[in-house]
């Protein structure tokens, strides 16, 4: 059937040239960024990157972005969130999670926004406890609650309750841990410094 | 430097191989197709009179080919409406959640992050994929003229793609996830899923090569140049590691948006395509527009994806040429537009009898409105309010569900009666069907289109707070649950419709033994 190899080849030389400019080329250009360019972020440590599964595991990409937009395109800078990002601003992170969702707050530089792990697991176990417009769904299955005695060092006590205590799993600890590491507020390196280095 | 260069350079060799192309085209006769060739979906004396969703009239030639494939398209529409049963209920059950916080969520496997995306992958993999393939294997003996090629292996493709979808599914309950979206299925998945579609391919295109047809139908140019371009796009996109950083976000949405665009896409219009003139009995308005319409889609689709990322921190080039080509779809847009609504137009009152029709003509409009939408609100000045909102949502699903979902009903309530040689047991509940799943889909589309603007009005206020953003879109998301109630019940009607059919025939088959 001769003439099913028009549409064979023009079809594959469209997604060809496709492949070309939305793959190969920004591959190309922002190569340069991942081998080369300076990032102020570190590296994640090991609980970090547990923390970083579970953050995949959980979904908590399809409400929350960390990716922070310029003032003309948001309110983002004034929501608190921080300054717009740059590509530097992810170089550690496989796979990437920008993220195309707010239903929940920007999350890119929460560490720094919330510094306390206390407030994180709390927020985690019923996020209604902390703020009551919330519609974050509770990650309860990650602590343990018990009442009586504080039972261990990393326990925390429940507010408004008397006796009431929640242990984090090492899955909730590795998520906070994560979450705190979030911060990429600092200003991103300049053409020159990275030129220098 | 090296990227201008490399952009000029490429630019020049893009040029003149389209030119060449086109010339090659212009010789043979490529580029102006004979009219007559859209009648190529009739039979003789069947042009000119409206095809009725009763079986009874069809003629033997059709039978035969049909029934070439009968037993493995069968296999893949019923697993199909398994898996949109299964995945329209994870979506009915995630909307309620963001209303409903609390519901369900003392279970780790019922969290919203893990419900969600069960739902996505399922539809997307078990359902609109599925039932494509399924109904590619009807389309394409009927136009290449000769009996599927091959049949045999696509029994073990429908049985892997199954055990893929599932295994797919098991790995995200458990944390097993790629972690990007529409690409959660853990890679050494996606293998099993690759190698099933290739398995479908083969016998399509060993059936299209026998074929002594002197032009292809529209229909199955679409369907030809899908099966090229997903395998590409899936193994390119899972292959993570040659994604790195930032950059990996844009080969996360060219591949995502490219699902729709050059998967699903091609395979409802070819669906359109096919059944539209067939039903009305007449040829399409203007066979040379649809031309136009194929190339168009297949230069402009390919590249919109950067649209999704509009404010982060990817070059502006990349965005800005994302932007061109999305506002480029307008032209295939309008030009399949023309053709597909001047056509119905022209013969409106077979609406009133056949309700198949309805199904089609229904998911046509719904593609121009919300191909016409997306073309609108990849403009930056659009995108900076819809991004990251509900609106996303409610265009995806008016484009996925309004548009591929309904077409394909109409293709599973055209040919299942057809390759059973039995009518709907129960016609009236063909109609209910409809008349639940469009209403269902308007009230979905309508109520999260404005929650969703309203939202990124909010996030866009710098002087309100994030709050807001949140509080104001609660109605919508009930009227939202509302609607995709409506949705799910007309799955079950569909469910009951296609069990009672495939009953009757094997009671039937039975008595006559």
């Amino acid at each position: 059937m001769k003439k099913a190899y028009i549409f064979v080849f023009g079809g594959s030389s469209t997604l060809l040239l496709s492949i070309f400019m939305l793959v190969v080329l920004p591959r190309l250009q922002m190569g340069v960024v991942q081998n080369e360019g300076v990032s102020v972020q570190e590296p994640y440590t090991d609980e970090q990157a547990l923390g970083r599964r579970i953050y995949i595991e959980y979904g908590c990409i399809y409400c929350h972005s960390q990716q922070v937009r310029d003032p003309v395109a948001g309110a983002d800078e004034s929501f608190g969130w921080g300054r717009a990002s740059v590509p530097s601003d992810y170089i550690h992170d496989q796979p990437h999670l920008m993220g195309t969702s707010r239903t929940g707050p920007d999350l890119s530089n929460v560490g720094s926004r919330q510094p306390s792990a206390e407030w994180h697991h709390l927020h985690l176990y019923d996020p209604r406890m902390l703020v009551d417009w919330s519609i974050m769904p509770r990650h309860a299955f990650l602590y343990e609650k018990t009442q009586g005695e504080q039972p261990s060092e990393s326990a925390l006590k429940v507010p408004n309750s008397e006796d009431e205590w929640i242990i984090p799993s090492q899955e909730a600890e590795a998520l906070v841990a994560y979450l705190l590491s979030l911060k990429r507020d600092q200003e991103p390196p300049t053409a020159g410094e990275a030129d220098e280095q | 430097m090296d990227t201008q260069v490399a952009f000029l350079v490429l630019t020049f060799v893009i040029s003149v191989t389209a030119m060449i192309a086109f010339v090659v085209a212009l010789i043979q006769k490529q580029v102006l197709v004979p009219p007559e060739a859209a009648l190529a979906i009739f039979s003789g004396g069947e042009a000119g009179e409206p095809e009725p969703d009763q079986t009874s009239d069809m003629s033997r030639k059709w039978r035969e080919l049909d029934r070439s494939a009968k037993n493995p398209i069968l296999f893949f529409i019923v697993s199909s409406i398994v898996w949109l049963l299964i995945g329209s209920f994870l979506g009915l059950l995630a909307s309620f959640k963001l209303h409903q916080p609390t519901l369900f969520d003392a279970y780790d496997y019922l969290s919203f992050g893990k419900v969600r995306t069960l739902h996505l992958n399922i539809i997307a993999y078990g359902w609109l994929s599925f039932s494509g393939l399924g109904l590619c294997l009807w389309l394409v003996p009927r136009i290449a003229k000769v009996p599927l090629r091959s049949g045999g292996i696509l029994t073990v493709a429908g049985f892997i793609w199954n055990i893929g979808v599932v295994l797919g599914c098991t790995g995200i309950l458990l944390g097993y996830s790629d972690g990007l979206e529409w690409l959660e299925f853990w890679w050494p998945i996606d293998i099993l899923l690759a190698v099933a579609g290739a398995m479908v391919a083969i016998p399509l295109f060993r059936t299209v090569l026998v074929s002594k047809e002197k032009h292809l139908y529209v229909t199955l140019w679409y369907v030809l140049a899908a099966f090229i371009w997903f395998p590409v796009l899936f193994v390119i996109a899972n292959t993570h590691f040659l994604h790195v950083g930032a950059q990996q976000a844009i080969v996360n949405w060219w591949f995502a948006h490219n699902v729709l665009g050059l998967w699903v896409t091609p395979l409802g219009l070819g669906i359109v395509y096919y059944l539209l003139p067939k039903i009305i009995g007449h040829p399409i308005a203007s066979y040379q527009l649809s031309l136009f319409g194929f190339w168009g889609l297949a230069l402009f689709y390919s590249q919109v994806g950067g649209h999704h990322l509009v404010g982060s921190p990817l070059p502006t080039w990349l965005i800005n040429l994302s932007i061109v080509m999305s506002v480029g779809m307008v032209i295939p847009v309008v030009t399949v537009a023309i053709n597909h609504h001047v056509t119905a137009y022209r013969h409106f009152q077979v609406l009133k009898e056949s309700v198949v029709l309805r199904f089609v003509v229904f998911g046509a409009m719904m593609y121009t409105i919300s191909s016409l939408q997306g073309c609108l609100h990849s403009i930056r000045t659009f995108n900076y309010v819809t991004h990251f909102t509900h609106w996303t949502v409610s265009h995806a699903h008016l484009g996925l569900y309004g548009f591929t979902t309904m077409v394909f009903f109409g293709g599973i309530y055209f040919a299942l009666p057809r390759l059973l040689g039995r009518d709907w047991t129960r016609p009236g509940l063909v109609n209910a069907h409809f008349w639940i799943a469009s209403i269902g889909i308007l009230i979905y589309a309508v109520a999260l289109g404005i929650g969703g603007a309203l939202q990124g009005m909010a996030l866009r206020d710098p002087s309100g707070s994030f709050q807001a953003s949140v509080e104001v879109t609660m109605p919508y998301l009930i009227g939202r649950s509302f609607g995709g109630t409506l949705m799910l019940i007309s799955h079950l009607i569909l469910a009951f419709n296609v069990g009672s059919l495939l009953w009757e025939s094997r009671r039937a088959k039975e008595e006559a033994l």
